[in-house]
């Protein structure tokens, strides 16, 4: 094996009450690896994702992130939010926060990074998502595809070895959709290890190294992307991408 | 004929005239049918009647010098009367010749009230403030001010205990042995203090005479009672709310019964608690001053309704918000330090200030245990027999007083809010 595992999930298991929403999923991600997560809504692939950087508790099975194993300790779940970073579908800027105070807060209150360093760091970051002259303006003043950027800038601000996105295009404006997944396509080009739920399937062609279809809390399949679009192997996996590619 | 407009540029137009300017306003709002117009009027008439009753009564036929009641009588306002109690009215029993204290203080309060509106103030600076400003309003309103050394030492202790854990989790450990050589500073301190060891060393200041809070009344007892009710009862209030939306059952439970308990009663019933049943738990011999009594009901009062209305405020906020702060690893008080109260807090100014509104007023209960606020001492201005008979004066003029203060609190609260969301709206 040339890399190693940084997020291994065994056996992981959840339950909304009754309802069954993560049923026996096994998972390993590589070093570098780019996993695009799909499926029909409420099967599960954000609850999947949540619960990687503890946002939602499993209750069975064992996730390992980077060598920790995530329970119920504080310490061991912090260590693990400091090393993944995370883009929700509806960017959950702090609108009370300039652009720049959004992205230098995490690291330095975390981090505890000098502020001068923790804003040069940001002003950086903010080049690369190509929104350097908005740092003093407030969230609600972007577009959202720039507030989306700024989120990307946000979670790359504590340098994680890890990216989670949560449906990052999907309350999106379709003229904005391009330059937030632009800014992912270079990141994923860069080396990030990262997990995306999208539905964006150019996207997935372009980047991902695996796609995983989920249905019904379970993982139904999962193939490279040529493989994976091409040859669709289980009937629910066809009638799903049937649905979603006939619109384009 | 027609207009050439230029290809690709609209005309503008400049409105009708009448529907533009004072004239165009009344048009639309005052005048714009018979049934209106006649309303207008008649409305406009009363009004200018009304008015000119007031006025005659209030300045033109009003007496402003009198050597006693029966010199008023038969004109209209009788003003003399405050000019004659108006040294009452403000200060209450407080010795006459010394009545530049509260005077003095009344000022100093107004003075760090109004330095601390300004938000620029917001920072360090505040504490200093607070600090020399509550100095000298107790230094002038009680003349002789006696620190005991175990209070310097409390205040060690503490400093040092909040410093410790506060630093830990927000901060850089850097300082950390400072806060901790403190609290060891304040800890054996009290321990020897208590054995008897050290002795009873206290830091007396005592410029002026001795006046006890028995003696105190009018604007400042109002003014105090308010300033530091509110003032206690906001950081109390926060945790209130804070611990009610713990996952923690115990704390919870501690909260949600506590808030119930205190809004379920009247302020009342429990001023007369504190006041009558208080005095009968305590050891003989030790008793709390009255007015400290006074003040912590309207501290534990206010904390409950503070409680709830930032609740409200919590409530308010996006799970979005929550999630956001935990992804990136911001432990418990950063996040709500950082990022949940900022917010929160925003957006229930106005309830806010409607509550501290509401509490600068209630706090003429203190009548009930015999405490004179302004209120109360106006309404003993009304007692003199030589003045007897000119009620509507006295609370006009107590009324106006009130007015002036909470109008100010509901001027500030807009610019408040103004002020907070620069920028943060689109």
């Amino acid at each position: 094996m040339a890399s190693n595992s940084v997020i291994e999930l065994k056996g992981v298991n959840k339950w909304y009450g009754q309802f069954h929403v993560l049923s026996d999923i096994n998972l390993d991600v590589k070093e570098g690896e780019k996993i695009v997560v799909c499926g029909p809504s409420g099967s599960g692939k954000s609850t999947l994702i949540r619960c990687i950087n503890r946002l939602e508790e499993h209750q069975q099975g064992d996730i390992v992130v980077h060598g920790v194993t995530l329970t119920n300790d504080v310490k061991n779940i912090e260590a693990i939010r400091r090393e993944v970073g995370m883009v929700f579908q509806s960017f959950n800027l702090f609108p009370h926060l300039t652009i720049l105070d959004n992205l230098t807060l995490a690291p330095i209150w975390v981090k505890k990074m000098p502020k001068k360093e923790a804003e040069e760091v940001a002003m950086g970051l903010l080049k690369r998502v190509r929104i350097p002259e908005q740092a003093n303006k407030y969230p609600g003043q972007l577009s959202g595809g720039q507030q989306q950027r700024v989120a990307i800038a946000r979670a790359l601000a504590m340098h994680p070895k890890i990216m989670l996105f949560d449906e990052p295009t999907s309350a999106l404006d379709p003229e904005m959709v391009k330059e937030v997944l632009d800014v992912m396509v270079e990141l994923a080009k860069e080396g990030m290890t990262m997990i995306c739920v999208t539905h964006e399937m150019g996207f997935a062609r372009a980047v991902a190294d695996r796609v995983i279809f989920m249905d019904r809390g379970e993982i139904v399949e999962q193939n490279e992307p040529e493989e994976f679009f091409a040859h669709p192997k289980n009937e629910r996996t066809k009638t799903f991408l049937g649905q979603i590619l006939h619109h384009g | 004929m027609t207009d050439t407009v230029p290809t690709g540029e609209r005309r503008q137009l400049t409105p009708p005239v009448n529907e533009t300017g004072v004239l165009g306003w009344m048009r639309r709002n005052l005048f714009s049918n018979w049934g209106n117009g006649i309303t207008t009027v008649v409305l406009f008439v009363a009004m200018a009647w009304l008015l000119g009753w007031f006025l005659n009564w209030a300045l033109f036929t009003a007496t402003f010098t009198a050597p006693n009641g029966q010199a008023c009588r038969g004109h209209g306002a009788c003003w003399a009367l405050i000019h004659e109690k108006y040294r009452y009215i403000f200060f209450g029993s407080f010795p006459y010749q010394q009545h530049w204290r509260p005077l003095l203080a009344v000022l100093a309060m107004l003075a760090m009230l109004l330095m601390s509106s300004d938000r620029r103030m917001w920072n360090g600076r505040l504490i200093v403030i607070w600090l020399v400003g509550s100095f000298v309003t107790f230094l002038l309103m009680f003349g002789v001010l006696s620190f005991p050394i175990s209070l310097f030492l409390t205040i060690a202790l503490i400093c040092g205990v909040i410093g410790m854990t506060a630093r830990a989790v927000i901060a850089a450990p850097v300082e950390i042995n400072g806060w901790r050589a403190l609290a060891a500073i304040g800890a054996v301190g009290l321990v020897l203090r208590m054995l008897g060891v050290m002795p009873a060393w206290a830091l007396t200041i005592a410029p002026f005479d001795y006046v006890e809070t028995g003696l105190w009344g009018g604007l400042p007892v109002t003014m105090i009672l308010a300033t530091y009710g509110l003032v206690f009862a906001f950081p109390y209030g926060i945790l209130l709310a804070l611990g009610r939306r713990s996952k923690l059952p115990l704390i919870k439970g501690l909260c949600v019964g506590f808030i119930e308990l205190i809004r379920g009663v009247p302020l009342i019933s429990l001023l007369i608690m504190a006041s009558v049943m208080l005095p009968l738990f305590l050891p003989q011999g030790t008793s709390i001053d009255k007015f400290l009594r006074a003040l912590v009901a309207v501290v534990l009062f206010a904390g409950a309704y503070i409680a709830e209305i930032i609740r409200g405020g919590l409530q308010s906020l996006p799970k979005g918000q929550f999630e956001a702060a935990d992804a990136m690893a911001l432990n418990y008080p950063q996040k709500t330090i950082l990022i949940v109260l900022p917010q929160a807090l925003r957006v229930v100014i106005p309830p806010l200030i409607n509550t501290f509104i509401g509490f600068f007023k209630d706090t003429s209960l203190v009548l009930i245990i015999g405490i004179f606020d302004f209120l109360n001492t106006a309404n003993q201005a009304l007692v003199d027999p030589n003045w007897a008979g000119f009620p509507a004066e006295v609370y006009l003029f107590a009324a106006f007083v009130y007015f002036c203060f909470c109008f100010s609190m509901s001027r500030y609260s807009k610019y408040l809010e103004v002020e907070l969301n620069k920028g943060t709206r689109r």
